[in-house]
């Protein structure tokens, strides 16, 4: 059984993750920051460690910017619909997933102006289009850090410069790239970072949220939900202060207890270790693909460049008839379809039809990547 | 150290005081996490108490890195 589906989520999970969330939930289990008991006290330092360590990985250096959500789509809508205005220009890229387009779309409907760079069909982008379609009420650029599809990894430091030089908020969609390429909100000017906690990061679905930087208006950044924070409790309005403003009601104090020791994980390995293993299992996965006959490969085909995300199609096949004989046949788990980018697909020339995506994580081995080669190469053949 | 001995730094929030628990670790000065005592404010949440004799380093260190404190009392 070889598991390629890490793209979606990341599995297994280092024993550590599992540990934490099975110590929270037998030995602490209270509500953090709600009371001043022992073990609130205790699920409040949880919580806290957690976010101390997603502000180490991604350079951050107020560990109480770092917002905590459900996942990643949490943390953009926040950034989206919190910060936007009617009247207001942004501009993305052809590149991206449903949890941006999805926001941007609806505020377009309630009158912001967007603007789409597009990207080349091995979805790169060019800087200068970006720089291009900047108008005078542009506030903000968005864009995914790398592609869930493709996995091509966008220039997210040159596009923090110009935002820096024209005074524009930078929002990165880290999703795909946390845990497992370097990101450095300062380096990288990102005022605003996604991240997901149960995909790079190692940590348990339901985690993730939004690292808010310096330059982002507190006053502007609107919460999308009020509720109780166990601070301030004596006022009927929302406090005004991070993490607080944007985290009302009981948070997932079991996940983050397993994203905490999920992100402790990568930050031990080494972010350049682990990237260095998936280089060199996507090389040969791109390499053993582009040789086979009837396989085609979307993106860049370069490891040096992408994520360990690798799309293709069997030519004379469907998406799904492969992805089904993958599984049943073979026992690989990948996904198959439009990976919840339609833009993305539009832009690589697969929509609607989609593609079958392998998604690998530091778990994975060069012997599993043999394996599926083969089982490709069965599968391709057999159509001919 | 009997009761008079301390003094509380009151904060946002538990992640303001876990926060502020950790500055103060690193700068070598001890203290503790404790519920907010009624007389100062109706919050439900907790505050860092240290030693007496630390409150001025305590109040610095909290200011160089940041942290805002509500109130600095004396109990």
């Amino acid at each position: 059984m070889i598991y390629f589906d890490n793209a979606a989520t990341t599995w297994p999970k280092p024993a550590a993750v599992i540990d934490a969330t099975v110590h929270f939930l037998e030995e602490v289990g209270a509500n953090p920051g709600r009371a001043a008991h022992q073990r609130a006290v205790a699920s409040g330092r949880i919580v806290y460690e957690a976010r101390e360590a997603v502000a180490e990985l991604f350079g951050a250096p107020d560990p109480l910017r770092v917002v905590f959500g459900a996942n990643v789509t949490d943390g953009l809508n926040l950034a989206l619909r919190g910060y936007l205005r009617a009247g207001d220009h942004v501009v993305t890229t052809g590149m991206e997933h449903n949890s941006v387009m999805r926001p941007l779309r609806e505020l377009q409907h309630q009158g912001l102006e967007l603007t789409v760079v597009g990207c080349a069909q091995d979805g790169s982008l060019d800087v200068a289009d970006v720089e291009t379609a900047i108008r005078t009420n542009t506030v903000m650029i968005v864009l995914n850090h790398a592609s869930n599809v493709v996995g091509t990894i966008l220039p997210i430091g040159e596009v923090g410069r110009i935002a820096r030089e024209r005074d524009l908020l930078l929002l990165v969609d880290a999703a795909q790239t946390g845990g497992a390429y370097p990101v450095d909100v300062e380096r990288d000017g990102i005022d605003l970072l996604g991240f997901t906690g149960h995909k790079g990061l190692h940590g348990p679905m339901g985690t993730g949220g939004l690292i808010v930087g310096e330059r982002v208006e507190l006053d502007r950044l609107r919460p999308l939900r009020r509720g109780g924070t166990g601070s301030n409790s004596e006022l009927e309005e929302q406090p005004d202060f991070l993490p607080d403003k944007y985290e009302s009601g009981t948070t997932n104090a079991v996940g983050l207890a397993g994203l905490g020791a999920g992100v402790r994980w990568v930050l031990e390995q080494g972010i350049e270790g682990i990237r260095a293993h998936e280089v060199a299992m996507t090389r040969r996965l791109i390499d053993g693909l582009v040789a086979m006959d009837g396989v085609v490969v979307y993106g860049g085909l370069d490891a040096e460049r992408q994520t360990a995300t690798v799309s293709f199609d069997v030519v004379g096949m469907t998406p799904s008839e492969v992805g089904l004989r993958l599984d049943e046949e073979h026992g690989i788990m990948c996904r198959v379809g439009l990976h919840c980018s339609p833009a993305a697909h539009k832009t690589i020339g697969t929509f609607p039809d989609g593609t079958v995506r392998f998604g690998l994580s530091a778990f994975n081995t060069m012997d599993e990547v043999e394996s599926a080669l083969a089982a490709v190469g069965k599968i391709a053949e057999e159509s001919r | 150290m009997t009761e008079g001995d301390y003094t509380v730094l009151l904060v946002y929030s538990t992640s303001y005081a876990l926060r502020a628990e950790k500055l103060l670790d690193q700068a070598g000065i001890q203290s503790k996490l404790i519920p907010v005592p009624r007389e100062l404010s109706s919050d439900c949440g907790v505050c860092v108490r240290v030693a007496r004799e630390e409150r001025r380093a305590a109040v610095e260190v909290l200011k160089r890195a940041g942290v805002e404190t509500e109130g600095v009392h004396d109990v």
